[in-house]
């Protein structure tokens, strides 16, 4: 059943023709010129939050995104069969780092979440969205749709997804454990899983919320009862989200002006270089900064669907969609966060937000990503039933 | 190939449906983005102009800690610090420059600078120097125009005018550790000091007071343009000490160079007149952080500055704990006032000879007479007619060994040995570990503080408890009246024995503390001296009766001795240890013969000078004697 062109691709490392060369043409560079729209965007804004200096945040962070897009670019060089082959050595060595985290993890604002790697901090639960995603698509790989139907091939990724949740649920961060959630059911939903199920899936949780709500750590209720109610508690934990929506309104159509923004350089709030650097934006370049910067990331995440509509194979389709999803959601909490439209959850604007191991593990996702697209055409092996 | 067939089109589907989702998603965000910045952007735009007057809270003033008559321990002193607002010069290096022609700043201050200038926001401003005197700040305000950007701001920092007199007793401050900061958002602001040791510690929550505020009206640049208001909060309540700063200051005089320690309580009730632990250190300098040359040099101290000898040294008393092994012989009638044990100048048990500080010995001896000579032979049979327990439990009832209901932190609570102590750990409790108990050696480990508190009970026969919170704020602290401690029920006659050998030690010749009665007509001391040795000697070196004073300091004897007065109505209660002083009676007795002559015909030299600020009235009537 082979086309000529499939079996051109089928061994590649014979073809000469599939070199580096055109591997690196092959790349969405729109793609990589969106991401660096968003670093220099983020640059401007981690300038304007140390009053007009390189230093401490712009700088260093701009150096090290230039440093992940070398890694992120050799990264979709790498064959995604290999990728593919890799995929649950990946997801086991992200359940150890979980585990890791846990008994010797650092402590940073009332929860493990850091490790320290040779001086370099890693924030495990941020690479498990990604291997997640990459071991669920290699599960479903080679199924056919009656095997997707049958309940019980079913339960290996169900665990697969509770067993990372679960433990980034105990760091406690649970934004990135509900995160994901969302990624593994999104790749569950690619794969052609019957929409009942989810239904009882999500019927399930909202029995069980309840219970579990009154199992929450103390600031994580806080946070939620502080969004209920942002007004009770004006200097605790609602003063963030009322300083940001002032950010945010006093901007206007056309900001206050680069640098001129008086919410950020009067520091009304706190530690704005990372969460809620997007109301630096929205505050010194108004309604049409705020838009345009939506614009880029919406961009990016119709791209990496587009990349996963375009993959000629399960594995680069399913990982592709996790991948997106992974975008979508850091970008949806992170801004209706600041919008004052959900809890404040610790989740930063990919590639804006100030924090170097966010932003390595967004790009490791973003290399997968280009990877599927470069090899978008290539063809697995396959055992046909 | 059926299953790409089947597959791709499920996945076609669905992909564009959540990516229909997210464009909703996003496309929700938009609307409220719009909603917030464009239709609603004047309310916004107000809050913000509100925003420009800015709140700060001030550290609150720290309360006092005096004596008992009003004289300042701890108190504030305002010092001058220069900072420097980035914003309102063009170039800030060359004010730097200007402002370190004026004022010396060392290498690593300019280095400091230089990094606060590079990484903080410019609307922050920038500490140049603390601690500015008065030179200093008449420079800074006579160039002011030459300085832009450079202000003058008032902080406090402790200080403690007595110095290393009572260090350990009266505790220090010190910066907040983050966890604080993050627990107590008070502890964050600037300035801000948490007591860590002695009363600074135990009264921290009456010292600390409420915080300020002060509100500034904040131009574009971050600039404060003017102050609206100005709370400056409520200083901390004055906490009002039992001690008296003279006898203090005494007390740490006359253990100068010493290793040691001396506690003078008010037998009445338990209030510490004076405490003192030598050497010490200057607390003042934990306020700006302890500089690390006199870091090091606490640290290589062998007699080991930091350890306050007081509350928390652990030592063999010696025969100072002869009192209790009498009280408690008496107490279950092991012995009676009359009964007379034979001294040779040793007791022989089994193989082990157990000699008497005397070799020639004492002959027949009542108890009396064995606290007046110090007689080893008397207590080793009246420890073994007695029995541990039993010395252990009226050490407890005496307050030789806690708890004790002291108001300080970091209190040992000294330890005496049972029989069931004993059991717990496998020992085997011979008679011999008994008679070395009866004279204090042994496992026998006390605090100078509980020497005074059971000479004060044995003084009074109450259950007086150390204490040295007089009042806090307008409250009187209880436990210092004189009818607050119970009676202890004790035997009057057997009470009488121990206090007429107390009596004959210091007032009779024959006595060990002859020497140090005192020398005030018709009023009389009563005490005890204590020589411990702190190594063994072989059985040659004690039957040569082993010239103590040719040992090294670090295995000399530690010295007690204990005293009260006057010993017709008893109202003063001492306790003196000094490390490796070789004996008791020579070298502790004087200081204690000092002390209670101090207190008893109130010739006090007067409290250290430097009140800062107006001591508010002594809320305690004067100590006198009755």
């Amino acid at each position: 059943m082979n086309t000529p062109l499939a079996t051109k691709f089928y061994r590649p490392q014979y073809d000469r023709s599939f070199s580096f060369a055109s591997k690196l043409l092959r790349v969405n560079w729109l793609f990589v010129l969106a991401c660096c729209a968003l670093a220099g965007i983020g640059y401007a804004a981690l300038y304007s939050a140390a009053g007009g200096h390189g230093q401490p945040y712009a700088t260093p962070q701009i150096e090290r995104f230039f440093a992940s897009l070398l890694l992120m670019i050799a990264i979709a060089m790498i064959d995604i069969r290999i990728i593919a082959k890799c995929a649950w050595l990946l997801y086991g060595l992200g359940i150890v780092l979980l585990i890791a985290v846990w008994k010797f993890g650092h402590v940073g604002l009332g929860a493990k979440r850091w490790l320290d790697v040779g001086g370099v901090h890693v924030q495990p639960s941020e690479l498990m969205k990604l291997f997640l995603a990459l071991a669920l698509a290699s599960w479903f790989q080679r199924a056919t749709h009656e095997r997707v139907g049958n309940p019980l091939f079913l339960i290996p990724p169900v665990l697969a997804i509770l067993v990372p949740a679960a433990l980034i649920l105990k760091e406690p961060n649970l934004g990135t454990a509900v995160i994901t959630m969302a990624i593994g059911g999104s790749v569950l939903l690619g794969a052609g899983v019957r929409w009942w199920k989810f239904a009882i899936v999500i019927g399930l949780v909202a029995i069980i919320a309840p219970y579990a709500y009154s199992h929450l750590h103390g600031y994580q209720k806080e946070r939620i009862l502080t969004f209920l109610h942002p007004g009770r508690d004006p200097l605790g934990a609602g003063y963030n989200i009322i300083q940001s929506k002032i950010a945010l309104g006093s901007g206007g159509m056309w900001g206050q002006g680069f640098l001129h923004g008086t919410q950020n350089q009067l520091n009304f709030l706190p530690e704005k270089q990372t969460d809620f650097v997007f109301t630096i934006i929205a505050e010194e370049f108004g309604f049409a900064g705020s838009i345009v910067l939506l614009g880029v990331l919406f961009s990016m995440v119709m791209m990496a669907i587009y990349t996963a509509l375009r993959c000629r194979h399960q594995f680069g389709r399913l990982a592709a969609l996790g991948i997106a999803t992974n975008l979508f959601l850091y970008c949806f909490v992170n801004l209706a966060m600041v919008m004052g439209l959900i809890p404040v959850g610790g989740v930063p604007l990919p590639l804006v937000s100030y924090g170097g191991s966010a932003l390595t593990a967004v790009m490791l996702g973003f290399g997968v990503l280009m990877s599927i697209h470069v090899h978008r055409d290539v063809e697995f092996a396959v055992s046909e039933e | 190939m059926k299953r790409e067939r089947e597959l791709r089109p499920i996945f076609s589907r669905r992909a564009l449906l959540l990516g229909g989702a997210q464009l909703a998603a996003f496309g929700a965000l938009g609307v409220r983005l719009y909603r917030m910045q464009v239709l609603q952007h004047g309310k916004y735009a107000t809050l913000a102009k509100q925003n420009s007057v800015n709140e700060r809270l001030l550290a609150p003033l720290r309360g006092l800690i005096t004596d008992r008559h009003g004289v300042i321990l701890a108190g504030n002193k305002q010092h001058w610090r220069a900072l420097f607002m980035m914003v309102q010069a063009h170039d800030p290096a060359a004010v730097i420059e200007r402002f370190a022609a004026l004022v010396s700043l060392s290498d690593s201050e300019r280095q400091r600078i230089a990094r606060d200038i590079a990484g903080k926001p410019r609307y922050v401003p920038v500490l140049l120097k603390d601690y500015l005197d008065w030179s200093d700040m008449a420079r800074i305000e006579v160039n002011a125009t030459d300085l832009p950007g450079v202000f003058v701001d008032v902080g406090a920092s402790r200080v403690y005018p007595m110095g290393d007199a009572m260090s350990h007793t009266i505790g220090y401050v010190a910066r907040p550790t983050p966890a604080q900061a993050v627990q107590n958002p008070v502890f964050a602001l600037p300035g801000m000091r948490v007591g860590r040791a002695g009363v600074e510690r135990a009264r921290d929550d009456a010292l600390r007071g409420e915080p300020g505020i002060v509100q500034t009206e904040v131009n574009a640049h971050g600039t404060v343009v003017r102050v609206l208001d100005r709370d400056n909060g409520t200083q901390g309540a004055t906490v009002q000490l039992t001690i008296d700063a003279g006898l203090q200051s005494l007390a740490a005089q006359k253990l100068a160079g010493q290793a040691g320690a001396a506690v003078m309580l008010d037998a009445t009730n338990g209030a510490i007149l004076a405490m003192s632990s030598q050497p010490g250190f200057d607390p003042t300098l934990f306020d700006a952080g302890v500089p690390e040359a006199v870091w090091r040099r606490w640290m290589a101290d062998p007699r080991r500055p930091l350890n306050d000898r007081a509350t928390g040294g652990l030592y063999a008393p010696g025969s100072t704990f002869k009192p209790n092994v009498a009280m408690a012989a008496l107490e279950c009638g092991a012995i009676t006032p009359s009964t007379r044990f034979f001294c040779p100048g040793y007791l022989k048990l089994g193989n082990h000879t157990f000699y008497c500080w005397r070799h020639q010995g004492h002959g027949s001896i009542d108890v009396v007479g064995a606290l007046q000579q110090s007689c080893d032979v008397f207590f080793y049979h009246t420890a073994l007619v007695t029995g541990i327990d039993r010395i252990a439990a009226m050490g407890r009832k005496l307050g030789l060994i806690g708890p004790l209901p002291l108001d300080l932190p970091g209190v040992s609570q000294g330890f005496l040995p049972t029989r069931q102590w004993a059991r717990d750990r496998r020992l085997v409790w011979t008679k011999g570990n008994t008679v070395i108990q009866g004279i204090g050696q042994g496992y026998t480990q006390v605090t100078p503080l509980g020497l005074a508190t059971m000479t004060a009970r044995i003084a009074t026969g109450r259950a007086v408890g150390p204490h040295i919170a007089g009042a806090i704020g307008d409250v009187v602290q209880p436990g210092n009246g004189p009818d607050d401690w119970p009676s202890l029920g004790f035997d009057m006659r057997n009470l009488a024995a121990v206090r007429q050998g107390m009596f004959d030690v210091v007032n009779t010749q024959l006595g060990t503390g002859y020497a140090s009665r005192l020398t005030l007509p018709g009023v009389f001391m009563a005490g005890k001296t204590g020589t411990a040795q702190v190594h063994d000697l072989s059985q040659a070196q004690e039957k040569a009766n082993y010239d103590d004073a040719n040992l090294p300091w670090k295995f000399r004897p530690n010295a007690f001795f204990i005293a009260f007065a006057p010993t017709d109505v008893p109202r003063f209660a001492v306790a003196v240890a000094v490390e490796h002083g070789n004996e008791g009676a020579s070298v502790s007795a004087p200081i204690a013969q000092a002390l209670m002559t101090a207190a008893l015909t109130r010739t006090l030299t007067p409290a250290a000078p430097g009140t800062i600020q107006s001591a508010p009235q002594a809320v305690i009537s004067e100590a006198g004697p009755a």
